[in-house]
């Protein structure tokens, strides 16, 4: 028995568990306590990751180290049962990093920037449940990539669900709810039928050990059993990678979801789905997988090239970037429909590949709605290289990454899976596999033209200097809001002008009635202020830097109806007061800033490995490959 | 050997990297002075590391061959070359060898990269003396020069296409270098979309070979090939072709590189030019046995390059912008260079595209100093020239004279190779009579029409009378205030320096010339330059294109390919998305709203029977228990 995974579970729970114990640790003064308490939590499993990574015998990685296996329900002859190898090491790795790295973007400095969901504000956005989620979320994600038992790991992967969804549903944009339910039961329905696809390899064979599964290789149970088990689990896998067509619930759950929230979805979650298939569907069911593997790579293919027309198509840029996730997994699951050994080998970088890329892209993409208030492409105008030049030549960059540019992370992934395709395993159809290889190589070349007129759009092109938001909307706010509190009926008659708000206004209850006059006029004067077209909504705007009065009250009564009135005298009022100065600060720093110390300090750690797995693939093939010979015939 | 091959590779790259991150490190000041203090310190970023790769690509290729010997590369002379590996990644399949080769041909070209990139990041410090993006785009110089000296030098077909996608990199990057102007930024993302699209291609090709060899290792590749079937030499040399139609410009994916002239006037030298579109010809020639056992691939590349040399030269004659000019030019010469391997002669492919990099470079930075001083790059806005920049006029007289093939200089030696080789297909070599002859009869027509449009150029540019126009106001980056005097010094010496090789290169093989050839091609081509002569005489204030009649407007748009495309694909694609979109939301996620509103429907059905009403509950119950009383009576 290894105590390295158990700690690697045991902190994070252990912090959360503190986090119950009553205090006041959520009031201002003692917010940065709370931060400490995170950050010192997340980094401590980073260091036990870290710490195991060091510690991994690379001589042997085909061999599940640091095992634990202890009785779990004797009498159903459940284990606990964990192990890390070469396969499940990197994920784990990855994990405990991009945990860490939501914790240092929410904690670092003084924690007061908009994007900073921890910063000490009056009313509250619920601070210390934020800490106790992601924690919770932290356990269950490296729990999936540690078990070693087939329902253990059904277990970490339904825990997962639960926090995503207050993560979602809580701290997420306008339409959180319905994009929190959606990803809940579409998620909890793929993950039923993975349960009964477990629970009949476990049925046929009478284990539920995945190690021995592997060994197995699938003897014990019939062909037909095998592929009824595949298309079982596969089904609920491909749910969480997500493979077209049932991705819906991706985009409206990365385009809802906050930052840290967007960041480990996609850095996170959607690689247990392929996970999956890399541990459970592949391993113990080969007959199966090889049945199935050309329905699966048609459907990656069509993935692909499905990810990348909607991409192109798309406006909003968080929305865009969730689509490109659907065409990269496309990608992975392609490489693993070949069942070779570079197939598999090109599935596993990618999925690293991909939670790095993708989870950088989308802190740039959060970075860039939380300081334009709108991740809308049209909305932003161009001109970022000039106005934000660091923040723009990261996105550049980090766009460049995910196309596949060789030399980054981005690029082995995708071409070895091509190459895979290539030559798929034998007992598939090569001229099929020759087609998707090439139906995929086109998918690379509409992956770089959406990423390409996506800089084009936002990051060149003439800034428009007019008009600065942020300022806009705080001194609007300020405004719309006291002549709300003095006399409602001009400022709402004022607001009519704006009826882009009107959904989030009619949502409020008792004492946000003002509040959602407030918020109109707020619109409207931004409307008159600026005279652009498509000028940034009310909750939009309110998520800017000076404009923190306006988030205030636009997100309360959504978030806290019937909390929301006894707010109202208490709480609001001094906040919608130092509105005037939020704004004049903005002004006095030119608008909008630049990339800031604790986005850096979450970024970097993500660009130096992106390069790192660029120069050097050898780093991550060497500890996969032996892994995968182990169960795909090496050529 | 092989370490110095690494160095030379690494300088640029790290010089790169400190270029990125540190010119304007610490501080990160912006504006007035610490530009300027940013901008000395990139220069001095990317010239000392390029300067010492240089003087090591030379010696590599002189400590080869020793001095003054063959200065062009024996190619296919893989076998002598030397070969060094770092290490071998194992990919599940075929490994990949991180390995670098230096042979003849290696040797060459790199000598001809890292000069031109000296020649230009010098020239660039004066061209782009104060803008304020200088440090990154020196930087990024640096890279390209990296990334092209790695396809030179790699000994591993994925190695070198890692190389051979980073220079699209950053060809898009500096053709977006003023990306203020929208045209610039869509220029940039069309030249990589396009030729990514020939490198999708490419990559298949390395596929098909590296699994036929089971190595990705070039020697492995073309010790392997007397085992490989025709088809697969034909399909994977079919696939090779459509990179090298991407990246050097070759019809049909020609159409990105008069766009990309969008960028700044040394990068066209550089990129457009000397080195990143030569990069398919090397590919060609460094892989030229696996080519040659492909007969059908030799006889589309001959069709391909007819038909692009002929129709890149009438498109040159009819454009207004000197720089389009010069890019249709280098299609139509990158065209010879394919022309000469169809032919089969990799040598005069490889002489060609040695002495075309040095004065189609040549030619490119006189055209930035004549641009730099007038503020346009249209033609109709120049003129006589000669007296005001004296140096720029001789030497991109020589320029010229060198893509007509007029002798003594360097072009002239060149083309006479290529075309002797052209002539030589006629009877013999890997192409069918029929591609051979127009191939031929296209090399010929193609030298009378360079004639015409290199002597137009030359007119318009410094003969005459510059008219007197307003100029409208300047794009960025074009933003020159006119002073007609000689460029600075920066900028005057590589022009000087890059003059000489674009003068006397060509003596190098003065043994192998075909008289009765050369002084066919001569004869054309001042045919063609004396028609436009007189044309001109006759008025020299209008455009001699004039001469072109209806043909005119269709040579001026290239003959509409780029329209026909954009109908053909890029429209499609578009509306293809949006159409995506659409189905993504009615149909796909209409399917998943769908099931939840059936759900909720469903639900709302049952919720009638719980209503809360008692009397409904008890007669349910009654209803239901007199039925099983009734079922347990009749059937019990």
């Amino acid at each position: 028995m290894s105590w390295l995974p158990i700690m690697l579970l045991g902190v994070p729970m252990a912090g959360a568990a503190a986090l119950l114990v009553p205090s006041r640790m959520d009031g201002p003064a003692r917010g940065r306590l709370l931060r400490v308490h995170g950050l010192a939590v997340s980094g401590v499993t980073f260091v036990l990751a870290l710490v195991l990574a060091v510690a991994f015998d690379y001589g042997d990685p085909a061999r599940v180290q640091f095992e634990t296996d202890l009785t779990w329900i004797a009498g159903l002859d459940l284990r606990f049962h964990l192990g890390v190898d070469g396969i499940s090491l990197p994920l784990v790795v990855l994990t405990a990093l991009l945990t860490f790295l939501c914790f240092v973007y929410l904690c670092w400095g003084g924690a007061d920037s908009p994007g900073q969901l921890l910063r000490p504000r009056a009313g509250g956005n619920r601070p210390r449940a934020l800490v106790f989620t992601l924690l919770v979320l932290e356990i269950g994600m490296i729990g999936t990539f540690l078990a070693l038992d087939l329902l253990l790991f059904f277990v970490f992967f339904e825990v997962v669900l639960i926090p995503m969804y207050f993560v979602i549903a809580v701290w997420g944009g306008r339409a959180r709810r319905a994009a929190a339910i959606k990803f809940i039961l579409y998620t909890l329905l793929g993950s039923v039928v993975l349960l009964l696809g477990l629970l009949l390899i476990w049925a046929q064979t009478g284990t539920l050990d995945m190690v021995a599964l592997a060994q197995a290789h699938g003897t014990g149970m019939s062909r037909s059993v095998q592929l009824i088990a595949f298309v079982a689990v596969g089904i609920g896998l491909a749910v969480k990678t997500p493979m077209w067509p049932l991705h819906t619930w991706l985009p409206d759950a990365h385009t809802e979801a906050p930052t840290v929230g967007s960041v480990l979805l996609a850095g996170v979650l959607l690689k247990m789905g392929t996970y999956g298939f890399a541990r459970i569907a592949i391993p113990v069911l080969p007959d199966g997988a090889v049945v199935v593997a050309p329905w699966l790579g048609a459907f990656a293919v069509i993935g692909i090239i499905y990810g990348s027309l909607a991409c192109l198509a798309q406006r909003d840029l968080k929305r865009m970037i969730a689509y490109s996730s659907i065409g990269h997994m496309g990608f992975v699951l392609l490489g693993f429909a070949t069942l070779n050994s570079t197939g598999v080998n090109a599935a596993l970088f990618g999925n690293v590949a991909h939670g790095l890329i993708t989870g950088l892209l989308f802190f740039l993409a959060g970075a860039v709605k939380e300081r334009h208030g709108t991740a809308d492409m049209s909305a932003l105008g161009g001109g970022m290289l000039s106005r934000l030049p660091h923040l723009g030549s990261l996105l550049t960059f980090a766009c460049i990454a995910s196309l596949g540019l060789p030399g980054l992370a981005g690029f082995w992934g995708e071409m070895l899976t091509l190459l895979g395709a290539f030559e798929p395993a034998p007992g598939l159809s090569r001229p099929l596999f020759l087609t998707f290889m090439a139906i995929g190589g086109l998918g690379a070349v509409l992956t770089a033209a959406y990423f390409l007129t996506m800089l084009s759009r936002v990051t060149h092109g003439r800034s428009v200097e007019t008009v600065v938001a942020p300022v806009l909307a705080g001194v609007g706010g300020g405004h719309a809001f006291t002549t709300a509190e003095d006399d409602p009926a001009p400022s709402g008659a004022d607001g009519s002008g704006a009826p882009t708000t009107g959904a989030s206004g009619s949502r409020t209850e008792g004492g946000g009635g003002t509040r959602a006059v407030a918020e109109n006029g707020d619109s409207g004067e931004i409307r008159a202020g600026s005279g652009l077209p498509g000028g940034p909504r009310a909750e939009d705007a309110s998520d800017l830097p000076g404009g923190t009065p306006g988030e205030d009250r636009a997100d309360l009564p959504d978030r806290t109806p019937g909390e929301g009135g006894g707010d109202l005298p208490g709480g609001t009022r001094p906040e919608g007061g130092s509105g005037l100065p939020g704004g004049a600060r903005a002004v006095r720093a030119g608008g909008l800033h630049d990339v800031a110390g604790y986005e850096l300090a979450a970024w970097v750690p993500l660009v130096a490995l992106i390069v790192l797995f660029g120069l050097w693939p050898k780093a991550l093939l060497l500890i996969t490959d032996p892994v995968v010979r182990t169960f795909v015939g090496a050529p | 050997m092989i370490t110095v091959v690494a160095l030379v590779i690494l300088m640029p790259f790290l010089a790169s990297v400190a270029g990125l991150l540190g010119s304007r490190w610490p501080g990160h000041a912006r504006g007035g002075k610490a530009d300027t203090a940013a901008n000395r310190r990139a220069a001095w970023i990317a010239i000392v590391p390029t300067a010492i790769s240089t003087v090591l690509a030379i010696w590599l290729a002189f400590g080869r061959a020793g001095f003054g010997g063959d200065p062009r590369g024996p190619a296919g002379s893989a076998d002598d070359g030397v070969t060094g590996t770092l290490t071998v990644i194992d990919t599940g399949g075929i490994p990949i060898s991180v390995g670098l080769l230096l042979d003849g041909l290696a040797a060459t070209i790199g000598v001809l990269v890292t000069v031109v990139a000296l020649a230009v990041q010098i020239y660039s410090v004066g061209y782009l003396h104060d803008d304020r993006r200088y440090p990154s785009y020196s930087a990024f110089i640096s890279l390209f020069t990296s990334a092209m000296l790695l396809v030179v030098y790699a000994a591993d077909l994925l190695v070198l296409y890692v190389g051979w996608e980073i220079m699209g990199l950053c060809s898009y990057l500096l053709i977006g270098h003023w990306w203020e102007d929208r045209d610039n930024s869509r220029a940039a993302v069309k030249a990589f979309l396009v030729t990514r699209l020939g490198d999708v291609g490419f990559l298949f090709g390395i596929f098909v070979l590296g699994t036929a060899a089971g190595s990705f290792k070039i020697t492995d590749i073309l010790a392997r090939l007397p085992e490989m079937s025709s088809g697969t030499i034909v399909a994977a040399t079919m696939l090779l072709l459509a990179g090298v139609a991407g990246k050097s410009a070759q019809v049909p994916l020609h159409t990105w590189l008069p766009d990309a002239m969008a960028g700044p006037t040394p990068i066209s030298a550089l990129i457009h030019a000397a080195t990143m579109v030569a990069a398919g010809i090397f590919i060609v020639a460094r892989l030229y046995p696996v080519f040659l056992a492909a007969g059908p691939t030799m006889d589309v590349l001959a069709v391909l390059a007819a038909f692009g040399m002929l129709g890149a030269a009438l498109a040159a004659l009819a454009q207004d912008d000197l720089k389009r000019v010069l890019a249709y030019s280098t299609i139509s010469q990158l065209a010879y260079m394919a022309a000469a391997l169809a032919a089969g002669s990799d040598e005069a492919a490889i002489f060609h595209l040695v002495t075309h990099g040095a004065f189609k470079a040549l030619l490119f930075l006189c055209a930035g100093v004549v641009i730099h001083t007038i503020g346009s790059n249209l033609m109709s806005a120049m003129g006589g020239l000669r007296r005001e920049l004296p140096v720029t006029f001789v030497t991109m007289t020589i320029g010229f004279a060198a893509l007509m093939g007029l002798p003594p200089t360097s072009g002239f030696f060149s083309k006479d190779e290529v075309l002797v080789a052209v002539e030589g297909a006629l009877s013999q070599g890997p192409l069918t009579d029929a591609a051979a002859l127009l191939l031929y009869a296209s090399a010929l027509t193609t030298v009378a029409v360079t004639g015409a449009y290199a002597t137009r150029a030359w007119l318009r540019t410094f003969f005459g009378a510059r008219p007197i126009v307003a100029l409208p106001e300047p794009a960025p980056g074009t933003a020159h205030v006119i002073d007609v005097r000689e460029a600075p010094a920066t900028m005057r010496w590589p022009v000087i320096v890059l003059a000489v090789p674009a003068l006397l290169l060509g003596f190098a093989r003065v043994g192998g010339v075909h008289w009765s050839t050369a002084a066919l091609s001569v004869a054309v081509a001042l045919l063609g330059a004396g028609v436009v002569y007189a044309v001109w005489r006759s008025d020299p204030v209008s455009d001699p294109a004039r001469m072109l009649g209806p043909l005119r407007a269709p040579c001026e748009r290239a003959f509409y390919v780029d329209s026909v495309y954009r109908t053909l694909f890029a429209r499609p694609v578009l509306a293809l998305a949006r159409l995506v979109v659409r189905a993504d939301d009615r149909v796909v996620d209409g399917a998943v709203r769908g099931s939840g509103r059936t759900a909720q429907g469903l639900s709302g059905l049952v919720r009638l029977a719980q209503n809360g009403n008692a009397q409904l509950y008890v007669t349910g119950l009654l209803a239901g228990v007199l039925l099983i009383a009734v079922g347990a009576v009749m059937f019990g």
